[in-house]
């Protein structure tokens, strides 16, 4: 008799928000206090600002948010998106457009960061959260309900779509109808700190910032374990089992792709917020269509539909590109005096990581238990086959 | 006694080819009927067209008095109208219990932040929905394989799931799509008799797509013959063993 599976006792709940906590607590401890510590030897301190500098743990932690939210739409529901880069985008011009000066004509401050006398709107960085990603999760739904009717490969082309159409008109938006809506290449630059009562994090403050993404990288993994084991996500599951059956059995197919979409948005736009506070503006040549193939390698990489595989996957692959193959490059081209660029092999890199994975380890680094089930028992399937055909 | 569904003049048309041609078929509540034929008479195709798979070309269906031809299949599952399939299709990954769950998925009412929050009224909900998954399990005989994925269960115990599957919905109609295939003469019969049970205990009418001559007359009150996309025959069992047309369509013309 198989037995309940402990993922649904509640303990198991606390234990990994124990576990996430002192990981987090360890690392903004030593971003914050042991870094700028003067008793701290020079070289540990030199090796830490070139393999893991704390502006690269913050953007890693950004990536993670993003692959959260990708996590929900490929992950649980199934759906390929493609175009998953126009929420980050969407996210970021939130905070544009709400945190900084871009809107000089006006003047509008709620529990904003900055003085009263600077123009522009200035909303306070937790609300423009919340207004990111409720705008993301629209425009999710706006997007979703006309493509999601098409299946697999064709709804991929349409996301893909999508995923070049909202960058390029925020990259051509100086005149959008009349109407500048993003400075086009300028971007916007400098958006308002984030206020956590006590003080303003500024663009240096990167322990404190560290300490803000992690929370909200916390909040997205309770969000898609609660959701994961409620009453949507296993119709998500169901869907991405067998889409007809789970229509048969009362799953209305349209709606329940809708809210992957808007949730798996959500997040997004919680992403882009942070991003452009992590950067300080929005550049719209950072919302890229290889970004969306970025994110979708890192879910892939870490295991599709386990949280914790997406979060490795993330930070492996932020790492990666963002430091460890200049970091890599570096050290290799001073030991043995050679001069190779290894940071443009970044996605050569990249293309053999999938083919590998694709080739050996399909299920991801941290690979969902359900999924482990499976790829476990063809193994015994093809090892048993071998074993009759050499009778 | 009434008909709970009454579907009038129904056609599909795929392309040129008529699939099912102005078929009338009732279903009277508490009664288990039978639709039969050689392969490729059009039974399935006629199943997808009450489900709300297929959209019929011409005719209409009447589920209660309400008109159902156009709703699409998910409403007409969660008003009442359960189905199983001809090559079984359950939720592989996912546990015998999270299978149910997915059917009563439009009766329950958690939504986005109460799943989140999970707020007591939520966790009731569910608590309340397991019981009653754990309920039709034991009913139908694998309440033992709660906890197990779909996919590891025996042919058998698949076959009860997505019984229990359509159960969970509810429903007034249940239709069953050769659900005796690849069963041996015994399984038949314990199959037989649980039909028999469903209708008693569960109040429901059913609707059988089936091979097994011996099933479908042991079992049936009425049975109606397809063959190529046309009603051939209706009647009761016997009527049907002795009706020249069937004969016919099931074994080819004598040689005159």
């Amino acid at each position: 008799m198989a037995k309940r599976p402990a993922s649904n006792v509640t303990l198991t709940n606390r234990k990994w928000a124990i576990g996430y906590s002192i990981a987090g607590g360890i690392l903004f401890a030593i971003y914050q206090f042991l870094l700028p510590w003067d008793g701290l030897p020079d070289g540990i301190y030199r090796a830490v600002y070139q393999w893991m500098p704390p502006a690269a743990v913050n953007e890693s932690l950004v990536y993670v948010l993003m692959a959260l939210g990708l996590n929900i739409v490929v992950g649980y529901a199934g759906l390929l998106d493609l175009g998953y880069v126009a929420f980050w985008a969407i996210g970021g011009y939130c905070a544009g457009w709400f945190m900084s000066e871009f809107f000089y004509f006006l003047n509008v401050h709620f529990f904003g960061s900055v003085g009263l006398e600077r123009p522009g709107i200035h909303i306070n960085f937790w609300m423009v959260l919340i207004i990111g990603g409720f705008v993301c999760a629209l425009f999710g739904v706006l997007i979703g309900a006309p493509t999601l009717r098409l299946k697999s490969d064709y709804l991929a082309l349409v996301t893909l779509g999508f995923g070049e159409i909202i960058p390029q008109v925020f990259f051509n938006g100086e005149n959008f109808f009349g109407f500048n809506i993003s400075n086009g290449t300028k971007g916007i630059v400098v958006v308002d700190p984030i206020p956590v009562g006590v003080k303003n994090l500024g663009p240096f403050d990167f322990g404190w910032k560290l300490l803000v993404f992690l929370l909200l990288t916390a909040v997205m993994v309770f969000v898609s374990l609660r959701l994961r084991k409620g009453r949507l996500g296993r119709a998500w599951l169901a869907i991405r089992e067998d889409e007809l059956a789970a229509s048969m059995m009362g799953v209305p197919l349209m709606r329940t792709k809708l809210a992957s979409y808007a949730v798996g948005a959500f997040s997004g736009g919680l992403g882009g917020v942070a991003f452009a506070t992590h950067v300080n503006g929005v550049y719209a040549e950072r919302f890229n269509f290889a970004i969306s193939i970025f994110l979708l390698a890192m879910v892939v990489l870490g295991g599709m539909g386990n949280v914790w595989g997406v979060i490795l996957g993330a930070f492996v692959l932020s790492w990666v590109n963002g430091t460890g193959l200049v970091a890599f490059g570096k050290t290799f081209n001073t030991q043995f005096g050679t001069n190779i660029d290894f940071a443009s092999f970044t996605f050569l890199l990249f293309g053999l990581v999938l083919i590998l994975m694709m080739l050996y380890k399909r299920e991801g680094l941290l690979p969902e238990s359900r999924l482990k089930l499976v790829l476990n028992e063809d193994e015994l399937d093809t090892d048993s086959e071998a074993k009759k055909a050499k009778k | 006694m009434s008909n709970v569904i009454e579907a009038k003049e129904v056609s599909v048309a795929f392309g040129g080819l008529l699939a099912v041609n102005a078929v009338d078929f009732n279903i009277p509540e508490r009664s288990v009927v039978s639709l039969i034929g050689p392969n490729g008479a059009g039974k399935t195709t006629f199943f997808n067209v009450l489900t709300g798979l297929y959209k019929p070309s011409a005719g209409s269906i009447q589920y209660n008095d309400r008109d159902i031809t156009d709703l699409p299949p998910h409403k007409i599952a969660s008003i009442g109208i359960a189905r199983t399939f001809q090559n079984i299709r359950l939720f592989g990954l996912m546990t015998a219990q999270e299978n149910l769950l997915v059917a009563m998925h439009s009766r329950l009412k958690s939504g986005i932040t109460s799943t989140i929050l999970r707020t007591p009224k939520q966790r009731r909900e569910e608590l309340a929905a397991e019981a009653k998954a754990q309920e039709i399990l034991d009913f139908v005989g694998i309440g033992k394989w709660t906890y197990e994925f779909a996919r590891n269960l025996s042919y058998g115990d698949q076959r009860r799931l997505e019984v229990a599957r359509a159960l969970a919905l509810e429903p007034k109609v249940l239709l069953l799509d050769e659900p005796t295939a690849g069963m041996n003469p015994q399984e038949s019969q314990v199959f037989v008799d649980f039909v028999r049970r469903l209708v008693k205990e569960r109040d429901l009418s059913i609707m059988l797509i089936e091979h097994d001559m011996k099933v479908v007359m042991s079992v049936s009150e009425r049975i109606t013959v397809l063959d190529q996309g046309e009603k051939i025959a209706e009647g009761t069992p016997d009527q049907i063993k002795n009706n020249p047309r069937v004969v016919e369509a099931y074994l080819g013309k004598a040689k005159e």
